[in-house]
């Protein structure tokens, strides 16, 4: 009895699961991203839904993002294209799109509107659209210090960073000349939008690394955004540069000892892009209508302090997932947090990037 | 003796010669022939069992080669994306812009660009292309390509205005310059020079300048840690050799087992000992020794690299040595002591001129190895403790710059076999004890 029953249980099962295998094949959708809290928050805020949602569905993380652009290229020149979505930043997007190895991408066909019926293009945060990327959130570089590493004051602007004799100490900086050639100007007294008119001359160039020059000897640089909060958790340096949300885990969720300085905060859109070539299109563009949308917006911030790049997302910001703390306050977006941005300027870096990362290369090297 | 074949011919037999006076085997042929055919069939079997692994060498190895010092020379952006332009630059003379007609080719070379599909389209990487050559170029013509389609006659006004490059002399003359299939471009700024406004080569602007001092830099940390992993593996592999078998190969785990380590965690664990919170500088500072204003830096510099290197490729120098002290006989030291050498003197004279083939072998291992070195550089070398490989992964990574990343792994290439060839006249590769 038992035995029939367990054959007719069975029987009954494969041919469900036939039925839905029929009408679904498994997909599998591999996502390339930045690793860390920030893949993190992504798993939780849209594949866990996803998958939940949608069973023939499995997203395999990729930690690629820091050499998406290089990736993109080599698949597409091997013919071999592995990767099914990227997260990326606009410049190096909007490279792979001249490039034509991305897709292109109409926002208002292919992605969701605000639940009041905004179309994307204009529910998206005015010049965070690009013709092949999507953006997601709003993220920050910004400075972060240590106060146990000072007595009494303590610092609370670019400037600081740059003065040895009130805040000593080691400096951990990105081995790279964006975001250090900008403060170095904003430091030295330059408006905030003046900064690339400025840099985008000789004498602005030398000017940015004869500031950089005062505090050479103090510099540790960092190359992976892991390694700055790892700097400072040592208490190995006194200030740190790193990204807001990894500053923002390191702080709240894993107890670091260190304040955000959210002046001269350089912030900067972050996104999605879809290569080319790849097997599973139609999968992706349904995923990322899905993740794209409103809520999912909004609900990455539960998990990690980036801005959602929707404008009907913001007023859908609640709480921490696990802490339980407002986290409206902690996004770079924030009145309190938005008093001295400079907003990255990546037709600047395109143009003046190849030869300015000579230059610190050699001032590096000296 | 005669023999019937199968269709009951006679044939000549073995030791007999044919009409002109040459060896015949049993079955008639020419001797020579023969051994040779008996030859050819031996070469062809030992060749058929190297083929697969010469196949893999071809494939994985000199196949990538060659084509990462194809990449170093190759230049087909400007050839293909601008074909109309470079045949009407043909007339110019490069001292003023150029004329009306060189901006309509341009035009027509964009227009007939957009029409092609997307990964067809050849405009996108020759922005690319010249703004390694000149800052600001990508941004001039990806803008410029994107907005063409407005232009109306004359062209050259709506290109002059449309960005300010196009005002210039100096993108036409890099236009002309990369024009061809080949380019030199990447070797000149390999070795931090470029051309000027006459076509001259230059050096790089003093401030600009990288690779000359970080190749140097390279050899000097490579021979650096060469020396201090003889210093330090010299005594051990005497030691080891100097023990009886089971000691030894207790001792010869304890060498192997950090080169069974993987690289990061060791590499890691360098950091933890040294970094300034370390364990190192807490110890000294716990004793007193130091203050703790005053902790030593010796990680995330050049102190740290050589370190970190030292260590990890202190095996490589260990085994050859050992091998070769294990096969000379102790009995020549005491020989040389029984007729009146001193320890030394017997040191010197007799044992250590036999150790010299284990010494070169671990010293070209080592050196070879830690001028391509990588990840620990990387890892720990800060901004003075990197090495030209780091270098390298930058281009290929982050900079995008194939073609310059080619350039600098095909002169490091090309010196490590240069090194080698110099060696070789030298010392000799045949004294080389691998172990």
């Amino acid at each position: 009895m038992t035995n029939k029953f367990k054959l007719i249980a069975l029987s009954s099962a494969a041919s469900m699961m036939a039925l839905s295998a029929a009408a679904q094949d498994p997909v599998s959708l591999t996502v390339v991203s930045w690793g860390g809290a920030y893949t993190a928050s992504q798993q939780r805020a849209y594949h866990e839904p996803y998958m939940a949602a949608n069973p023939n569905v499995t997203i395999i993380n990729d930690d690629g993002s820091a050499n998406a652009l290089a990736g993109l290229r080599a698949q597409s020149q091997a013919g071999n294209v592995t990767w099914d979505l990227v997260d990326m930043l606009p410049s190096d997007a909007q490279l792979a799109c001249d490039e034509g190895i991305i897709m292109e991408i109409d926002h208002d066909a292919m992605l969701a509107p605000a639940p009041d019926g905004t179309p994307a293009s204009a529910d998206f945060l005015p010049g965070s659209l690009g013709d092949c990327f999507i953006p997601q959130i709003l993220y920050s570089t910004i400075l972060a210090a240590r106060p146990g590493a000072f007595e009494g004051e303590q610092p609370d602007s670019i400037a600081d960073l740059f003065d040895l004799e009130n805040f000593p100490g080691k400096r951990a900086l990105q081995d790279r000349p964006g975001t250090n050639l900008e403060w170095a100007l904003y430091a030295d007294g330059v408006a905030l939008d003046e900064i690339y008119d400025v840099l985008a001359t000789p004498e602005g160039v030398d000017r940015a690394f004869a500031k950089l020059d005062t505090i050479k000897d103090e510099i540790i640089f960092w190359t992976e955004g892991a390694q700055a909060p790892q700097l400072l958790a040592d208490g190995e340096v006194a200030f740190a540069t790193g990204y807001n949300g990894r500053m923002f885990d390191a702080i709240e969720v894993e107890g670091m000892d260190a304040a955000i300085i959210w002046d001269g905060q350089i912030v900067e859109w972050d996104g999605w892009v879809v290569p080319a070539q790849g097997d599973n299109v139609d999968a992706v563009m349904d995923y990322l209508y899905f993740a794209t949308d409103t809520q999912r917006l909004a609900d990455q911030a539960k998990f990690i302090s980036y801005g959602p790049a929707r404008a009907s997302s913001a007023p859908l910001v609640g709480e921490h997932a696990d802490l339980g703390i407002a986290m409206a306050p902690h996004m770079p977006s924030a009145p309190d947090n938005y008093f001295a941005p400079i907003v990255l300027d990546n037709d600047f870096w395109a143009d003046y990037g190849d030869e300015l990362r000579e230059r610190f290369a050699n001032w590096m090297l000296q | 003796m005669a023999m019937s074949d199968a269709s009951g011919n006679d044939v000549a037999i073995g030791n007999e010669t044919d009409s002109k006076g040459r060896l015949l085997t049993s079955d008639g042929r020419p001797l020579r022939a023969a051994l040779e055919r008996a030859n050819r069939r031996r070469k062809l079997t030992a060749f058929g069992l190297v083929a697969p692994l010469l196949a893999f060498i071809v494939i994985f190895f000199a196949f990538p080669i060659v084509q990462m010092m194809w990449r170093s020379v190759d230049n087909p952006a400007v050839v293909e994306a601008l074909p109309r332009t470079l045949e009407a630059l043909q007339d110019w003379n490069g001292e003023e812009l150029p004329s009306e007609d060189v901006y309509r080719a341009l035009y027509e070379d964009m227009m007939a660009d957009q029409d092609l599909p997307r990964l067809e389209q050849k405009i996108g990487p020759l922005a690319v292309r010249l703004n390694y050559e000149v800052s600001a170029a990508r941004g001039a013509i990806s803008r410029t390509s994107r907005n063409v389609d407005e232009f109306e006659a004359p062209y050259k006004e709506a290109f002059m205005d449309a960005h300010r490059l196009w005002r210039d002399t100096e993108i036409w003359r890099i236009i002309e310059r990369e024009g061809r299939p080949l380019t030199a471009s990447y070797y000149l700024a390999a070795v931090d020079a470029e051309y000027n406004e006459n076509n001259e080569i230059v050096r790089t602007d003093e401030n600009r300048r990288i690779y000359v001092a970080l190749f140097g830099r390279t050899f000097a940390m490579s021979l650096v840690i060469t020396f201090m992993t003889f210093a330090l593996g010299f005594p051990i592999a005497y030691y080891l050799s100097s023990l009886p078998m089971s000691k030894a190969n207790l001792l010869m785990i304890a060498v192997l087992l950090p080169f069974w380590t993987s690289l990061l965690v060791r590499t890691s664990a360098w950091i933890v000992l040294l970094q300034g919170q370390g364990v190192i500088n807490d110890t000294l500072v716990g004793l007193g020794i130091l203050d703790d204003e005053n902790r030593l830096s010796m990680i995330y510099n050049q102190t740290g690299t050589i370190i970190a290197m030292t260590h990890i490729l202190l095996p490589f120098m260990v085994l050859p040595l050992y091998s070769v002290m294990k096969t000379i006989p102790p009995s020549y030291t005491r020989a040389a002591k029984s007729l009146g050498a001193t320890p030394w003197t017997a040191f010197r004279r007799v044992y250590f001129p036999q150790t010299l083939p284990g010494i070169a072998a671990g010293g070209v291992l080592v050196f070879i190895i830690s001028i391509g070195y990588y990840i620990t550089p990387a890892l720990v070398g800060g901004q003075d403790g990197r090495m030209i490989s780091n270098e390298i992964a930058r281009h290929i990574q982050s900079s995008l710059n194939w073609g310059l990343a080619a350039a600098l792994g095909s002169m490091l290439l090309v010196s490590v076999l240069l090194l080698y060839w110099l060696f070789n006249k030298l010392v000799g590769t045949d004294s080389l004890k691998f172990g």
